[in-house]
């Protein structure tokens, strides 16, 4: 049996009938970190409220866990934990006083399930007598994912838990959801940050609603299907200018201080390039032939 | 049970460490308990009045000195003629004019009687009214005194007249005060009860802790409980506080029995905290909620008969006013409180509160939806 399963699930809003969610169908691994990427507003927040029972789809019809999101809401409630991106404790209550509650309401206590949070609420016990709102970002996300986690939810639910927060935060962040899927936790992580991506067992491209991809990073990467190279400029704006309006075979976009330039049929060579290039810009700029990351999948497959 | 204990312990938590709630618990009682009283007063004073008096006889002195001896009217000043005295009603200086024409005196005796002429400025309609009156009270009692002065010399006690005597029940020296501190300490029962409760549940919305309560087992029914409860005791904290304070200040002691007052706020808390959270289910956030209660509370104070008295209201600000639970702790208070009216006498209004509370928690327990 799969932690997640989604079948058909569309959700709309407003009398336009906007789309958020456009019937997606895919499958979560019990024990998998799962990731959704996509840019802001292509659905992934709408998806998680669903599964998360705060939402009726539309249409179609999801599971968590063997139990159905609009049935069995009130058990999967006691199932999952959830951080929903924009931090939502109390910041009148002190960080103890937050994860005692949540720990109640679930019927539990921190001692009971301490294990599970110890390595992250160690950081935090020097603050424990602090009021949630008055810590930084990064413990306000460690004090949420140890909230969403004291009740030794089978299934974790993260909506952008990165977004806002430092790199080394970050880096730690990611660290610590290794740990808990060594524990058999399945965890759905979304998130804006494409080098997050890399982390996940799996991960779906979402745009709009609809799913462009979903595999994991590795092969998704391997089914890169073009020659991508990278050239290192200080005028990127021109550069894109004249490589846009030299040929349709290829197509490029700024990434960094790099600009990528993938080319989509081989009538045209890198080397023809270069020499434009060389031509146009500075001679002493070099193309060099590089490996896609997800965001050069994401990219190309908003083209086709 | 245990949901519902922490749900308790964590909102007075909150409560307690928010020192703007607190303080505004604390001292809108008293303030409003040590101002309103003695502003919201219904007795007229300080009329301005403008004397034209073209007779300078004895009468007319005692006339003016007469009407300035009553306390209600203060004498602004003298003019030749009525077109100037207009034009100090036209300046708002005169509330007033008062025209003695030539020959008062000597035609009343001559010619047994004499008009005057009254001026009323009625922009402020409750003091032109009153204003009139009085005056025309006075005007009628110093003719009273003159046809007695006139008549016995001639025929001594012939005049046949009703001489009317009132007694006020209740409220002996009519005294404002006690009339309207029970008003207030509705007023104050309704804004802490309606007010707090909206913007709590809103916040709680607008913050987005919600979505964090609403994907845990917490039942719809234990997160309103959690709440209500305390927003009720809150309520009668701040009555307990308010009914202390007006018995410090005012001298105010319940005719009636205390049990009946608070089996009565207890339902009636209940009502209102209902309205709250019906409020609250359908504001987004703390401000939307705190202008809907505002609305509700200028129509729920000025339909009360806290200012103005129901019977005197148009049939359709009549029915609203029955509508209005405002109106009903407000005759309960003062009924209890000035009355000493005992359980029975307040069934009514228990049983109207009652259907309210009932209507108001169902309509909101129904529209708010824990799945968004």
């Amino acid at each position: 049996m799969s932690a997640i399963e989604v079948k058909g699930i569309s959700k709309w809003y407003g009398k336009q009938k906007q789309i958020a969610v456009n019937s997606l169908t895919f499958e979560v691994k019990k024990g998998e970190v799962f990731g959704l990427i996509g840019p802001d507003g292509a659905g992934k927040t709408s998806l998680f409220r669903i599964l998360t029972t705060l939402l009726l789809p539309d249409s179609g019809n999801a599971r968590v866990d063997g139990l159905d999101v609009v049935k069995d809401f009130r058990e999967i409630r006691n199932r999952i934990g959830y951080m929903p991106g924009r931090f939502s404790l109390y910041q009148d209550l002190t960080v103890e006083e937050n994860l005692n509650f949540f720990a109640t309401i679930f019927g539990t206590s921190i001692e009971e399930n301490y294990n599970l949070i110890r390595e992250i609420y160690i950081q935090l016990e020097p603050f424990k007598e602090r009021r949630a709102g008055k810590l930084s970002g990064g413990m306000k996300q460690k004090l949420a994912l140890c909230c969403a986690l004291i009740h030794k939810p089978t299934v974790l639910f993260l909506d952008e838990p990165t977004t806002g927060v430092d790199p080394v935060s970050r880096k730690e962040f990611w660290e610590m959801l290794g740990r808990l899927k060594d524990q058999g936790i399945t965890i759905m992580v979304s998130t804006p940050y494409m080098d997050e991506a890399a982390k996940c067992d799996r991960i779906a491209l979402i745009q709009k609603g609809d799913i462009l991809a979903i595999d994991t990073p590795e092969n998704i990467i391997n089914s890169f299907p073009e020659k991508l190279y990278r050239v290192q400029t200080e005028d990127t704006g021109r550069m894109l200018k004249i490589l846009s309006e030299y040929s349709s075979g290829l197509y490029a976009y700024a990434s960094g201080e790099y600009v990528h330039i993938a080319f989509n049929d081989n009538l045209i060579s890198p080397q023809e390039i270069t020499i434009v290039l060389r031509e146009h810009i500075s001679s002493e700029v070099s193309p060099e032939e590089i490996r896609p990351n997800i965001e050069d999948c994401f990219i190309h497959l908003l083209r086709a | 049970m245990r949901t519902l204990k922490y749900l308790l312990i964590k909102e007075f938590k909150q409560i307690f460490r928010n020192k703007a709630i607190i303080g505004i618990i604390m001292v809108m009682p008293m303030i409003q308990l040590l101002i309103l009283p003695h502003a919201a007063n219904y007795e007229v004073k300080n009329i301005n009045l403008v004397v034209v008096d073209n007779d300078h006889s004895t009468y007319s002195r005692n006339l003016v000195s007469n009407i300035t001896g009553s306390g209600y009217f203060q004498l602004t000043g003298n003019c030749q003629s009525f077109k100037q005295a207009f034009s100090e009603i036209e300046a708002d200086k005169a509330d007033l004019v008062l025209e003695i024409p030539a020959n008062f005196e000597k035609d009343l005796i001559r010619e047994q009687s004499q008009s005057l002429f009254i001026a009323v400025n009625a922009i402020n309609g409750t003091k032109a009214n009153l204003g009139a009156s009085y005056l025309s009270r006075i005007i009628r009692e110093y003719n009273n005194t003159l046809r007695a002065e006139l008549l016995s010399v001639d025929k001594p006690a012939s005049s046949r007249a009703i001489e009317i005597t009132t007694a006020n029940w209740f409220n002996p020296g009519l005294d404002y005060k006690s009339y309207m501190v029970p008003g207030i300490l509705a007023i104050l029962v309704t804004m802490v009860g309606g007010f707090l409760t909206a913007l709590n549940i809103v916040k709680e919305k607008e913050v987005g802790t919600i979505e964090q309560i609403n994907v845990t087992p917490i039942r719809k029914s234990q997160f309103i409980l959690g709440k209500l409860i305390p927003f009720w005791i809150l309520g009668n904290v701040v009555f307990t506080i308010g009914l202390t304070l007006s018995w410090l200040i005012y001298g105010i002691v319940p005719q009636g029995s205390l049990f009946v007052i608070y089996a009565f706020i207890a339902v009636y808390l209940v009502a209102i905290l209902g309205f709250g959270l019906l409020v609250s289910t359908y504001s987004e956030t703390q401000q939307q909620a705190m202008f809907i209660m505002f609305f509700f509370m200028m129509m729920f104070i000025l339909l009360s008969g806290l200012f103005t008295s129901i019977d005197s209201m148009p049939g359709w600000a009549k029915a609203l006013a029955h509508i209005n639970p405002v109106t009903y702790i407000i005759e309960v208070f003062r009924m209890v409180i000035l009355k000493g009216s005992g359980l029975k006498d307040i069934l009514p209004q228990i049983a109207v509160i009652s259907v309210g509370a009932v209507l108001l928690n169902t309509w909101a327990v129904r529209n708010y939806r824990k799945t968004v």
